[in-house]
């Protein structure tokens, strides 16, 4: 009476294979992840050194470390995410627990979504007529972080938002309930329960800063400079704009050079990650439900 | 009988969609008043409409008033102080994600509380009165969202009297309560009347039967019928509907 008919054996098969093909699709997503890292770290090993890390350019930067670069992809991205992530944050905070569900909002919902879309060169241009010319910033690290926070904001909005959406609204409800306020819910019961949601959106923007090359090209970036920016106001190099350069613009730079500097940007923006990881769990294991 | 709540009047509509028309009803110091009927007839917005939770819905229209005693409630502009006079259980149960003793030290604390040793009593007395301190008292600083459902029930009702309130809504309180811990909590609410008034929506007849002192039966946006316990459920109703739906007839 139990017997598996064959109609039970052919599910069971397809059951099995649907599941086998998810799996693969997964492990042929996570091997070109692994494959650059590995590739970038065959290639560019023989010109890693301590020197490279910390020495300037020299030769037409055809020798020499990457030290400025780093320097200004620091000063980039910091300051960009100092500008962007409170206003994103705040943005999204009134959008999902003040801001009534009316035309407006959803017109600003909807613009927020499209500016998540637009290209990094329109930013780039942006940034270059709003920040450089307009407000007088010249190109500068603050015109060029602030184009950078421009175009992370509707990327840190969204997250945000999604995180706070994912609070229970009955979490709201229970703290309103017993004589809460709004503030106090959003500061005890809903930033808590959304700090990890909040940090990938970050950890998202971190990323796109520092590896962007567009949009600090016209704002705040130079290809090659002999000093270290010493106020915001100042120039700077940063590790994409540099990549570009070696591997595109200067003829002689030895093959290693590039990848070198690709295995920093990227180890840089992994660290980065780890943290927020950390960080992620840290709150997770703390906080769950 | 003082009246301690009095509704004047009360419509209220979400959207187009009118679930409260017109509904009058006086409520009395230190009673326990019990609302019965079926789904959609509009009790858990009245209970919403008492303690102002409408605020947080864009959709709720609420007109008439609500005199809390004797003053409109809907004229102050912050509502926070309302729903520390008037406590609310909700029917699904919800332990916020922290710790135990953190929920239900979680009104006082947010009205200004520090004082530790008050906390502490607070924490023991209310969850001791939502009959649940024997079972957690031993890992108050275990996360409240791991308890099951009827636990967070029980501690949800210790919330609720963790701020003193004048008035306690209970919206189905025991839908997630077993038997047994439901007659616990019942003669613990029988105490608390004592100092404060009840107002109890219920889908369990025989529970208005036992613990409320007057009943009221909605339906509709309508109350079809209100009168003393007594009367009520031995066959004394103004509305045959109303006797139908105690008799398990209707609804």
């Amino acid at each position: 009476m139990f017997k598996p008919s064959i109609h039970l054996l052919n599910k069971d098969i397809r059951e099995k294979n649907f599941k086998n093909i998810l799996s693969l699709v997964t492990f042929f997503l996570f091997l070109p992840a692994l494959g650059i890292i590995f590739w970038l770290f065959i290639k560019g090993y023989p010109a890693l050194s301590w020197d490279f890390l910390t020495q300037d350019p020299i030769n037409g930067m055809t020798a020499g470390g990457i030290f400025p670069t780093i320097i200004g992809t620091f000063w980039l991205v910091i300051i960009s995410v100092l500008v962007s992530c409170p206003m994103g944050v705040l943005a999204a905070l009134y959008l999902s627990e003040y801001a009534k569900d009316g035309k407006l909002t959803r017109i600003i919902r909807l613009a927020i979504l499209n500016l998540a879309g637009v290209p990094s060169i329109v930013h780039a241009l942006f940034g270059l007529g709003a920040f450089v010319l307009f407000m007088n910033m010249g190109t500068s690290i603050l015109a060029a972080s602030f184009t950078l926070a421009v175009m992370n904001l509707p990327v840190i909005i969204t997250s945000t938002l999604e995180s706070l959406k994912a609070v229970p609204h009955s979490y709201r409800e229970a703290s309103w309930n017993v004589g809460a306020s709004r503030l106090q819910t959003i500061r005890y019961i809903v930033l808590p329960n959304s700090y990890p949601g909040i940090l990938t959106g970050v950890v998202f923007a971190v990323g796109r800063s520092a590896g962007e090359t567009a949009a600090i090209l016209f704002t705040g970036v130079a290809f090659y400079l002999p000093f270290l920016p010493s106020t915001v106001f100042d120039q700077c190099m940063a590790l994409s704009m540099h990549l570009f350069t070696i591997s595109t613009q200067v003829v002689g730079v030895p093959e290693a050079y590039p990848f070198a500097t690709a295995l920093v940007l990227i180890l840089l923006i992994l660290s980065v990650n780890s943290i927020a990881v950390g960080l992620r769990t840290y709150f997770r294991v703390k906080r769950k439900w | 009988m003082k009246k301690k709540i009095e509704i004047k009047n009360l419509k209220v509509s979400y959207g187009s969609k009118v679930v409260i028309k017109d509904l009058s009803l006086d409520i009395y110091q230190n009673e326990v008043i019990a609302i019965i009927g079926p789904a959609n007839s509009g009790k858990s917005s009245l209970l919403r409409c008492l303690n102002r939770m409408t605020d947080f819905n864009n959709e709720v229209k609420v007109e008439g008033s609500v005199l809390l005693d004797g003053q409109n409630i809907y004229e102050e502009e912050d509502s926070t102080f309302l729903r520390r006079r008037v406590g609310m259980v909700s029917p699904l149960p919800v332990g916020l994600p922290m710790t135990i003793q953190e929920n239900v030290t979680y009104a006082p604390r947010m009205a200004g509380c520090k004082n530790k040793a008050e906390l502490d009593f607070i924490l023991e007395d209310c969850l001791k009165k939502a009959a649940l301190w024997d079972e957690v008292k031993d890992r108050l600083h275990t996360l409240a969202t791991k308890l099951s459902g009827g636990q967070q029930q029980r501690l949800t009702i210790a919330r609720a009297l963790s701020h003193h309130p004048e008035v306690l809504c209970l919206d189905e309180f025991s839908i997630a309560i077993d038997p047994v811990t439901t007659m616990k909590i019942e003669s613990v609410l029988h105490e608390l009347k004592k100092d404060m008034t009840i107002v109890m929506v219920t889908n369990v007849i025989n529970q208005a039967k036992r613990l409320g002192d007057r009943t009221a039966m909605m339906l509709n946006g309508e109350i079809l019928d209100l009168d003393e316990n007594s009367k009520l459920f031995n066959g004394q109703t103004k509305d045959s509907r109303t006797k139908d739906y105690i008799e398990g007839l209707f609804g």
